[in-house]
């Protein structure tokens, strides 16, 4: 079928223009007032400043909370890509009866209010005698994270020939060397960019962690902390600048993963 | 030994041994090697999800007093949640708020994702796409808080609108009540609509459409009698993506929400913290959850029945 | 047991309640092109694959050389295959491909550049070795397939519809191509297909299978002028048929009352089939009926439409009373559409078959 050129409606790319300018531009105001040489975030601006930059990198509690959230993170990326791995290989290479339930059961959490879930799983381990810590961060958001590993690993098993496993089975490899030369390979662009995008969830991630947190505390209940000082806001605002930057650039690079090697007409999305 | 007996139950080819025929049966069998594979996910979610979600309901049904839990089964905690007005108020603003936000956020968000699939090159689509799904991603918290500076007394609109000389007197409705929640919201939960309804928008077939119009249908007909019911699925999948989980949002409420704008989450989240009644803090959970559900499942469908009524 | 290389004994695959193989048991011959035809569903794919190890069959055995290997993995048999989707390895070049498999061989470096090399060479793709698999057209990814099975010498070479792909004249060299290479390296190929044609001009001898069930075994000229039963002959080319009653035999002759068709003798009919009062159907080929002017003994009908084809032309004619209008391949005349004729055969042309 052919695809004549897209039609022009100024209307339709006026609203589209504005959509986004309602998506960033409020997001922006954050760096915006990082560097503006005032303790009130209001307008007319002052002056630029680099200042709370400065107070931000100096403070210790800061650089702890942040340190918990990169480890807690890491270890999310890693266990729910390392699951969402096998899940995905399951669900695409087998016959399983069921297999459509179990699909449905692993992407609950999705449709699950996270404070449920918090909730839940605090109930849980209190029951089990288990102290709050950062292992019980972790276990919350590997919750909340597989799903969207599973789904970033799934399209990519989809998108390559089975036969291909079964090519190498066939002359002479065993299902483990296998996978680490073929399936791995080929995978690998949706590997990263599973475990790019767990990172983020993770690390971004609030009200799971709030309730699971013990005594350390990771970078989101560190600033929900700082939020009831209002002299603290513009170095809540720096810090803030710079996660959001980071964010989009991991953003960006885990998408542009997920379309490798998918022959570009790949969507982002579903 | 029973170990090294002959297990000659499948046509005596797996004499020697239990090991050997469960690994001969490993082999055999697609659906079992597929579900090794799958064990230690859906393990981990057992334990994770499914285990606590179990413990909720349970201790729904307990009562708590200081530090003595009792576990006789009672549905007193339920009665609470009906009979008491404050309770129930709280259910209709939490619903009420999120079908708000659900419906305004997907009726701005068709357009736009109509615009990518319609109006855009294929080239372009991806940036465009990336564009508009970043956001989903950065931090919900830095968001919400954005949005707090923005709508403050001493906020950006308002010292920008003092400034230019528009207003002299900060607005004080923009911020601690329903309105803000829900534009906070909106604004929170915008990506996620577009990505349902662009997928199922570009799904359609082109040529339904050429076709359509070759037998005389204009543009606006184009759409009512095609684009819309066949978008249906992804308009309906966003509603059910935002308002299943904003009702029980906990973030927003606290930090824009004020007293006026108090959600079952704030509620639930001081039963578990300052109160300590967890029993209380479960039977809510449940009975949002219940209502949550009771809610999407009538008004989806309603939406369905409506569309096939104008077909 | 007979000289069979590749023993497939008694093998039933189920899939829930469906059987895609049913009590399928035949031996495969040592350097024999062996063909499994059908149309699609008839289960030949699910067999060969239970040949390579791919799938597990609820029922039977099967032996390769003598040894079982129904508990063998895939990767332990001596077997190879060629996928129908060729599944070269995207992520590596032609050399790699088609050296994938002889990491585990034990020979040396040396050794298996020089095998890959070899093979380059048989498939004629001498300097491709850089190449990477996506600069490949279909032919050229399909000889390396067929390379990268080969150059670890398997036992036997299994070939899933390996020329489904290509279009009708690479389709006919490749045919002509794979014969050769399968002459010259002497290995046993079993080589599923849905053509006919491709089958019967490549084949030393095909199995025909409808419905996960074997329904004859022979070389192509066997089954060409004997077909088994109606599924067969209907498959095979086309067909004529006929239904009747025997009424009788003498000598080797039997006769059968065709109703509207006649009274129709057939030679050497097989014994099971010639009770008198039998139920049978009398098969002829259309390149074996005699095309007469009418007024000739023999069947009378009209030709209802004749398609040209140089030298030959098929006819289709209509016989008052027969649902179906006759097939016949006859040199060309300047009979056209509508003249009368009349039909005959001689009595060595009707195939006899068991009605159901």
């Amino acid at each position: 079928m052919r695809r004549r050129g897209p039609k022009r409606n100024l209307g339709l790319v006026f609203y589209a223009v504005l959509y986004l300018a309602f998506l960033y531009l409020p997001v922006l105001f954050l760096p915006l007032f990082s560097f503006n040489d005032s303790a009130f975030i209001a307008f007319p601006l002052v002056g630029f400043t680099t200042k709370w930059y400065g107070q931000m990198l100096a403070d210790s509690a800061m650089h702890t909370a942040l340190w918990n959230s990169l480890k807690v993170g890491a270890a999310v990326a890693l266990a729910s890509t390392a699951l969402g791995l096998l899940a995905a290989k399951a669900l695409t290479r087998y016959r399983l009866p069921g297999g459509a339930a179990v699909l449905g059961f692993t992407s609950l959490p999705l449709f699950i209010p996270d404070i449920v879930l918090g909730i839940s799983l605090l109930i849980l381990l209190n029951t089990v005698g288990m102290q709050l810590s950062l292992i019980s961060v972790m276990l919350g958001h590997i919750l909340i994270c597989a799903p969207f590993a599973i789904t970033v690993l799934m399209s990519r098993f989809d998108g390559f020939d089975k036969s291909l496993e079964e090519a190498s089975l066939d002359l002479g490899e065993n299902a483990w060397t296998t996978f680490w030369r073929v399936t791995f390979p080929l995978v690998l662009p949706g590997i990263i960019s599973s475990l790019l995008l767990t990172f983020i969830v993770s690390f971004d991630e609030f009200l799971i962690a709030y309730f699971l947190a013990g005594t350390e505390a990771t970078l989101p209940i560190y600033i929900w902390g700082q939020l009831r000082f209002p002299y603290k806001l513009p170095v809540v605002l720096a810090l803030g600048a710079v996660i959001l930057v980071v964010s989009c650039v991991l953003v960006v690079l885990a998408e542009w993963m997920r379309g490798l090697g998918q022959g570009g007409k790949r969507m982002v999305g579903a | 030994m029973g170990s090294l007996a002959t297990v000659d139950v499948i046509g005596g080819r797996y004499s020697g041994g239990l090991v050997r025929w469960l690994a001969t049966l490993y082999r055999r069998s697609d659906a079992v090697r597929g579900y090794t594979l799958l064990s230690p996910t859906v393990l981990v979610m057992l334990a994770a999800m499914a285990a606590p979600m179990a413990l909720l309901a349970v201790y729904s049904f307990w009562t708590q007093d200081g530090y003595v839990v009792d576990k006789t089964f009672t549905l007193a905690r339920y009665a609470e949640v009906f009979s008491r007005d404050s309770y129930r108020e709280l259910f209709y603003r939490s619903l009420y708020i999120s079908s708000l936000v659900t419906v305004v956020t997907v009726l701005l968000a068709y357009p736009m994702a109509y615009f990518v699939a319609f109006h855009v090159s294929d080239r372009t689509k991806f940036v465009w796409l990336i564009l508009l799904t970043i956001p989903f991603w950065t931090s919900y918290l830095l968001r919400v808080f954005a949005w707090k500076i923005i709508l403050g007394y001493n906020g950006v609109i308002n010292s920008g609108l003092m400034a230019l000389g528009i207003i002299h007197e900060p607005l004080e409705f923009l911020l601690y009540n329903t309105t803000a929640v829900v534009v906070t919201l909106a604004h929170a939960w915008a990506a996620f609509a577009i990505l349902p309804i662009y997928v199922s928008l570009e799904k359609i077939d082109r040529s339904l459409l050429e076709a359509a119009a070759d037998l005389g249908d204009g543009p606006i007909r184009r759409f009512l009698r095609i684009t819309l019911p066949l978008s249906l699925p992804g308009v309906i999948g966003a509603a059910v993506l935002i308002f299943v989980p904003t009702t029980g949002d906990y973030v927003t409420p606290t930090l824009v929400g004020g007293s006026d704008g108090v959600m079952i989450a704030n509620v639930i989240e001081v039963q578990f913290a300052k109160i300590g009644n967890w029993p209380m803090g479960a039977a809510l959970a449940m009975a949002s959850m219940a209502a949550v559900g009771l809610v999407t499942l009538l008004s989806v469908q309603a939406v369905r029945l409506a569309v096939s009524r104008t077909r | 047991m007979d000289d069979a290389y590749i023993r497939i004994e008694n093998i039933t695959k189920r899939f829930g309640a469906v059987k895609a193989v049913d009590r399928a048991d035949f031996g495969i011959r040592r350097g024999e092109f062996f063909s499994l035809l059908g149309p699609s569903g008839c289960g030949k794919t699910t067999l060969l694959r239970m040949i390579a190890g791919f799938e597990y069959p609820s029922e039977g055995e099967i032996y390769i050389d003598g040894a079982a290997v129904t508990d063998l993995p895939p990767n332990k048999r001596p077997s190879n295959m060629v996928f129908q989707s060729y599944a070269i390895f995207p992520h590596l070049n032609v050399a790699d491909n088609i050296g994938y498999g002889l990491r585990r061989s034990g020979l040396s470096k040396a050794e298996r550049n020089a095998r890959v090399e070899e093979a380059l060479a048989m498939i004629r793709l001498p300097d491709m070795g850089n190449r990477r698999a996506d600069q490949l057209s279909g032919g050229q990814r399909q000889r390396v397939a067929l390379a990268r099975a080969l150059v670890n010498r398997p036992k036997v070479l299994l070939l899933d519809e390996p020329l489904g792909a290509l279009d009708k004249r690479l389709r006919e060299a490749m045919q002509i191509e794979l014969r050769q290479i399968q002459k010259n390296v002497g290995i046993t190929f079993v080589f599923v297909t849905h053509d006919q044609e491709e089958a019967l001009s490549m084949s030393d001898r095909i199995a025909v299978m409808s419905n996960g069930q074997v329904l004859q075994i022979a070389d192509p000229r066997t089954l060409y002028d004997r077909p088994n039963c109606r599924e067969v002959a209907d498959f095979i080319g086309t067909m004529n048929f006929f239904e009747g009653k025997v009424i009788g035999t003498g000598g080797d002759i039997t006769e059968i009352d065709a109703g509207i068709a006649g009274r129709l003798s057939a030679k050497n009919v097989a014994v099971e089939l010639t009770a008198p009062g039998n139920d049978v159907l009398v098969a002829v080929r259309p390149e074996k009926i005699v095309l007469k002017t009418a007024g000739a003994a023999g069947l009378v009908g009209k030709i209802s439409t004749s398609a040209y084809l140089g030298e030959r032309s098929h006819l289709q004619i209509l016989v008052p009373g027969l649902k179906d209008p006759v097939s016949v391949a006859a040199q060309t005349t300047h009979e056209h559409a509508g003249a009368d004729v009349s039909l005959s055969w001689p009595a060595e042309a009707a195939i006899v078959l068991p009605r159901h």
